[in-house]
Order: structure tokens, then C-alpha cells, then sequence
């Protein structure tokens, strides 16, 4: 699950985090009050979506010579000017795809004198299993890019889970930034902080891009991009508020609200598979025979005869999907309580598409049964290399 | 021969009294009669779980290492929910069971780093979690592998999805092949058993004459594998090996179900996967369908 940058920014404050003074607004209108509530005279005016490259970022309706998600502005009135032009118009950044986001949440901020930008992430390292720094001197530009023309330019520190951020990281944390002085002091506190909160609040990815040291010698958190471990907000009601619904796909939300691993896409048959790998896999078949798979689809392993119901309706009401493959492999997984599942959503909202279904595994004779038994128009697959050919088949028809 | 699992192999369950703990465990009992021992329950000790299946009585213990020191299991099974999972993981390397599958899914991450280090400095093997387990065919299954279509054999089998498991067993049994044994290591990005070190059982393990490993987008297991192969085949240590991996048209820098399944900062996709297993002489199919047909290839040579 993915925060908007102000959200992170609150959260990291509340550890201690040096970050500037800012207000996050929903209306242009709301655009002078923030701004005269900050120390200016330099503001930075930043759109709230989930997705990077803000800065570099066009907005559909301003044309290309128009400014960017970003922008800093000189006095209240031009900040109050960028507030109205940027809310509500669509975002296109090198992460949102070509469709972009509307942006629907400003943060105008306390502008900050940069002397040096720096890039600093924590993540799992799975090689080690273990929380990392990621560290760079080449802050405030695509990380992806420094990785691939100078990786020797970023260094990993990985944390012992049992002795947490000792004295020697941070000072190879330190040495890494080439922070000396105020921002060295500040060091000492901030990447023991950041580690607290990335455990405590069971983060997936902590991304402050750029940290910055400012000309007054000190650190500061400029930008901060923070996603969780969806396996722990059960754990994490205040995690769980900051959600924005806004920024998610109404199918997957519906998916969400099941615990159904659901990632919409852009394709026309639809999937429903038991298994990750075998979800990715059946997607991968599906374009070996030249379709675009609608979804990945995932119901896992103890679903019940309501889950995979509700499973099957959120495919068959995306507009896009013209054909459904339903591939199992039951394992923890049952054939009849997929079969169960799959009949009593069709009872309910009726099926307008092909339907192939492919049984195999822990009691498949029962699910077969049940699925012949049940009148309803499905073509049978012997195999996965089958169902494939036969849902495109029928599509093609 | 088989790895790390065989007919002596005495499993105990943590997490026996739940729907799916007892499905499964009265799964692996009809299962060419797979020494399931004990179960372990903290407020059920001293009471029995009975299959219903056919009867079979298994006694209940307050702690694993209860389980372990009155059944003499060396192995132990976990059924428990993702909230109470690590902890039950941590009790097993505790009581030393030597060998610790997790099958629970959607543990969180950080609870795993804390289990990792704590196995790290232990005796213990953990497989998974988030994983179907593992099965040597006809003499013991632990885990959720449905053992229908198994069949004894000559085939190791590894991989990170459990139905992909399933799809290379019931392939490898259809070509006639069967398995020595198949073990799934799971989907999570911070676990047990590496594809390394279930390799290097397989070529360790005469019985084991090919290998088929199905890896998927994420992390760099597949290449850190591919490097050992690599390096044990100028030992002359080699065995004919197929592979597929997942993902090769899941979208970057979503998570496709698996929690370790994200294609991140340029790493984990699947093409340079497929190019490093490639490049240490695995045959990888381009269809999940076609693996028990593309090892039957490799093997004619």
C-alpha cells in the first residue's frame, strides 16, 4: 500500500525527521491560507499522486510548455496561482503510463536552500534478509538511471536485525553521503530514526529522494516516497486510514476488500488461477499464444466458495474481458470449492463471455462433477497448453 | 533416494487443530502412511486430534519441544495464521527441530527478518514459508502437494510457486519420468531454503539423474543459482536441467501476488532470468505446459 508524500512526511516527522513546514490542500482556495502559514518567501508547490517523476512531469490539459507537478514559487500569489492551475488537471509522469493521474491534493511547502543532493532508501535486502540503506551522492535524479550508468555510486549497508543501527553504520552510512559537520551530527540521529519507523510501522520501501543538505550545513528530508507490507496492516489501523482510494483501481479495491491478489492490466481474457506463479504463468501462456491477459489473478489457498465468487464477478464485470480462463491446480486449494464458487457467481450475475475451465489437483473428480452437474455453458481443458488455445479459440470465433 | 525428507522422516504439526492443519494432515497420512507423529497446540496439550478420515489418533503437546522430546519427530510442519507464524517458526528452531517447513502465507516481511536471524544462528533447515511444502513420492509428504499425481522417479524438482510445482510433477509423471523428490521453497522474498541449497542436494543425491527448476520475476535467486551451476559444472559436477520462470508479461513494479514478486529497479525481470539459467545450460520453456516435454528433450539430447 502506497502514501502520498505529505502523509510520509508526517509520519517521519512524528520519529523526528528534520522535514520543512508544509499543508496539504484539496482546493485552490485553500492555496493562500497554507501559504501564509509557512515562513516563505520561497515556496514549492507539489502534486499528491502515487507515482514518481512529478518534477519532470506534463500536465495533459496545459500543453508542453506549461510547468511541471513541481514547482517553486516566489510569493503567495504565485503559489496560489500554481494551486489553480495544477488541481484537478491530469498528470503524466514517466510512472503513471500515458493515460496519467488527476491530481486531486496539493502540498505547498516551506521552500529550502539546497547545498547537496543526496539519495537514501531503506528496503529488505532479500539476498541478506535483512533491512538495508541504499545511499547515493547522485540524489534528485532517477535512481534507476544511476544504478545503470554508475552503479559504483550506490552502496547497500545492511542492518543486523539484533544489534539494529549501530555506530559503525552509521558512519559508513555517513561516509557514503560524505556528510561531515552539522549534516554529520544530524546523521547520527536521523538514520537510526528512519530505521525505527521502517520497522515499527512494517514498511516495503522507504525512499527519500533527494535528502538534502542545506546551506546552512544541516540535513533535510525534501521528498519522501513510502509504500507497506501489505501482510502486516492488520497490524496498522493508523497505516490502514492513510489509505487513498482515489488512487487505486476500483477493481482491485473490490479485489482488496476479498484479499484477492488482483492486478488489473490491459488485455481482454480474463484469468482466475489458484497460485501465484501459476497466475503469472497463465498470463504468460495466454501471450505465448498471442492475447493480452485482463488480470493477474490469485484467489490462494483457503479461499472459500464466497471468495472465489466474488473473484469471479469483479472479471466478468470489467467491460474489456471477452473471454474467462479459470486454471487450477488445487493443492491446499479444492476443485470443488473452486467449481462451487464458480457456479454459484454465475447463478448470480449470469455469464455473457466464453468460460474455459481447467481442473487438476486435490479433489478434481468432485469439482468436475459439480461444474457438469450445473448445466451451464463451460468448455472443459485437459491441460494448461489446452486451456490457452481454447479460451483464445473462443475469442477469436 | 530422495533429499531432506524420506519414509523415517517423523513430522509433528503446529497448527494441527485448525480446518486446514487437519485437512492436510489427514492428506499426508493417507499418503503412503507419512509419519505424522503429534500435533502442538498451547492451550490443547495432553488431548488428541483425530483424523477424519480413517481414524488415526495423533496426540497433542503444549510446546514443540514437548512434541520433539516425546515423539522423537525430526520434522515439524506449520499450519499456524501469518499473525502467530514467525512465532511458531522461532519455537521450532528453539526446540532444535532440525528440519522446519512453513506452508502460511502472508507473514509479514519484517517478522521474517527477525526469523532469519534467528535461523541463521541455529541448526535448523526452514523451508518457506509461503510454500506447498515438500513430497519424496512414496514415503512422505509434508505440506499441501496434492500426492495423486505424483510418481517415484528420477526427476528433482524446485521451485518458488507451489501449483507450478504441481504442473512439473504432474508432466514429469505423465513422460513416465516421476520424481525423486519435489520441493517448493516459496514465494516470499525473505526465506529458508535458496534454490542453491536444494541444488546442491539434487546433485548430491545419486538418485537424482535431472532437474527441473521454475523460478519468477524478483530478487536474483534464479541468477545467484544459475552462477552456482555454473561453477559446480567446472567441478564436473552437472545434471540435465529444464526450467521456466513466471512473470515474463507481468507489468514493472507491481506485486503479482507473491510478496517477493515485484520487478524493482530494473532487476528481477524475467528475460534476465532466462538468459542466466540459459547460460548455465538449463533448457527453459518458453510454456508452462511444455516442462516434462522439454526435460524429455534435454535427456535424447
Amino acid at each position: 500500500m502506497n502514501i502520498h508524500e505529505y502523509q510520509a512526511k508526517a509520519l517521519l516527522k512524528g520519529y523526528g525527521a528534520p522535514v520543512a513546514e508544509g499543508v496539504a490542500i484539496l482546493k485552490a482556495e485553500e492555496a493562500e491560507a497554507a501559504a501564509k502559514s509557512l515562513p516563505g518567501p520561497l515556496y514549492v508547490v507539489k502534486s499528491q499522486i502515487h507515482a514518481g517523476g512529478r518534477g519532470k512531469g506534463k500536465f495533459k490539459e496545459l500543453g508542453p510548455d506549461a510547468k511541471g507537478g513541481v514547482r517553486l514559487a516566489f510569493s503567495i500569489e504565485e503559489a496560489k496561482a500554481h494551486a489553480k492551475e495544477m488541481l484537478g488537471n491530469t498528470l503524466v509522469t514517466a510512472q503513471t503510463g500515458e493515460a496519467g493521474k488527476q491530481v486531486n491534493r496539493l502540498y505547498i511547502e516551506d521552500g529550502a536552500d539546497i547545498a547537496r543532493e543526496l539519495y537514501c532508501s531503506l528496503l529488505v535486502d532479500r539476498s541478506v534478509g535483512r533491512v538495508a540503506f541504499v545511499v547515493s551522492t547522485e540524489g534528485g535524479m532517477d535512481i534507476e538511471a544511476v544504478a545503470h550508468d554508475t552503479p559504483e555510486k550506490i552502496q547497500t549497508i545492511a542492518i543486523d536485525p539484533e544489534a539494529g543501527v549501530t555506530a559503525a553504520d552509521i558512519a559508513s552510512i555517513s561516509k557514503a553521503l560524505e556528510l561531515d559537520g552539522a549534516a554529520g551530527e544530524d546523521a547520527k540521529s536521523l538514520f537510526p530514526l528512519l530505521y525505527k519507523a521502517f520497522n515499527e510501522k512494517d514498511m516495503a520501501l522507504l525512499e527519500i529522494n533527494p535528502l538534502i543538505v542545506m546551506k546552512n550545513g544541516h540535513l533535510r528530508v525534501l521528498d519522501a516516497k513510502m509504500s507497506f507490507d501489505g501482510n502486516a496492516l492488520f497490524r496498522h489501523d493508523d497505516v490502514k486510514a492513510l489509505r487513498d482510494e482515489t488512487e487505486e483501481d476500483a477493481k482491485e479495491i473490490e479485489a482488496s476488500k476479498w484479499d484477492l491478489a488482483y492486478v488489473a492490466l490491459d488485455g481482454n481474457i480474463g484469468c482466475m488461477v489458484n497460485g501465484a506463479g501459476l497466475a503469472m504463468a497463465t498470463m504468460d501462456i495466454i501471450k505465448l499464444y498471442g492475447k493480452e491477459p485482463a488480470n493477474f489473478c490469485d484467489v490462494g489457498g483457503g479461499a472459500g466458495k464466497e471468495k472465489v465468487a466474488a473473484a469471479f464477478k469483479i472479471i466478468t464485470a470489467d467491460p474489456k474481458v471477452e473471454g474467462i480462463l479459470v486454471n487450477i491446480f488445487g493443492g491446499i486449494m479444492r476443485c470443488d470449492v473452486i467449481a462451487e464458487g464458480v457456479v454459484a457467481a454465475v447463478q448470480e450475475v449470469g455469464l455473457k463471455v466464453p468460460l474455459v475451465v481447467r481442473l487438476e489437483g486435490t479433489n478434481v473428480e468432485l469439482g468436475k462433477k459439480i461444474l457438469n452437474e450445473s448445466g451451464l455453458a463451460i468448455t472443459a481443458a485437459d491441460d494448461l497448453d489446452d486451456a490457452a488455445k481454447k479460451i483464445v479459440a473462443a475469442i477469436e470465433a | 533416494m530422495s533429499i531432506l525428507v524420506n519414509k523415517d522422516t517423523k513430522v509433528i504439526v503446529q497448527g494441527l487443530t485448525g480446518k486446514t492443519g487437519t485437512f492436510h494432515t489427514e492428506q499426508a497420512l493417507a499418503y503412503y502412511g507419512t509419519r505424522m507423529v503429534g500435533g502442538v497446540h498451547p492451550k490443547k496439550g495432553g488431548e488428541s486430534w483425530s483424523s477424519g478420515v480413517d481414524g488415526t489418533s495423533l496426540p497433542i503437546f503444549t510446546s514443540v519441544a514437548e512434541a520433539k522430546e516425546r515423539t522423537g519427530a525430526d520434522a515439524t510442519v506449520i499450519y499456524v495464521p501469518p499473525a502467530g507464524a514467525a512465532d511458531a517458526i522461532i519455537e521450532a528452531i528453539e526446540a532444535e527441530v532440525p528440519f522446519i517447513t512453513c506452508i502460511t502465507e502472508g507473514i509479514p516481511v519484517m517478522d521474517m527478518v527477525r526469523v532469519k536471524a534467528r535461523l541463521d544462528r541455529s541448526k535448523s533447515r526452514l523451508l518457506g514459508p509461503n510454500c506447498p511444502g515438500i513430497l519424496t513420492p512414496e514415503e512422505c509428504k509434508i505440506g499441501i502437494m496434492p500426492g495423486s499425481i505424483f510418481r517415484k522417479g528420477s526427476v528433482g524438482i524446485v521451485s518458488r510457486s507451489g501449483t507450478l510445482t504441481y504442473e512439473a510433477v504432474f508432466q514429469t509423471s505423465n513422460e513416465g519420468l516421476g520424481q525423486t523428490t519435489a520441493v517448493g521453497i516459496g514465494g516470499d522474498p525473505v526465506k529458508g531454503t535458496e534454490f542453491i541449497d536444494v541444488l546442491e542436494m539434487f546433485l548430491a543425491d545419486e538418485a537424482t539423474q535431472s532437474i527441473i527448476m521454475i523460478g519468477e520475476i524478483g530478487g536474483s535467486a534464479e541468477e545467484d543459482a544459475a552462477q552456482f551451476l555454473k561453477d559446480e559444472a567446472k567441478k564436473g559436477r552437472k545434471k540435465p536441467m529444464a526450467g521456466f520462470i513466471a512473470g515474463r508479461t507481468a507489468p514493472k513494479g507491481r506485486t503479482m501476488g507473491h510478496a517477493g514478486a515485484v520487478v524493482s529497479g530494473g532487476k528481477g525481470d524475467a528475460e534476465s532470468k532466462i538468459a542466466a539459467m540459459e547460460s548455465a545450460g538449463i533448457k527453459v520453456s518458453p510454456s508452462p505446459a511444455r516442462l516434462g516435454k522439454t526435460l524429455v528433450e534435454v535427456l535424447k539430447g
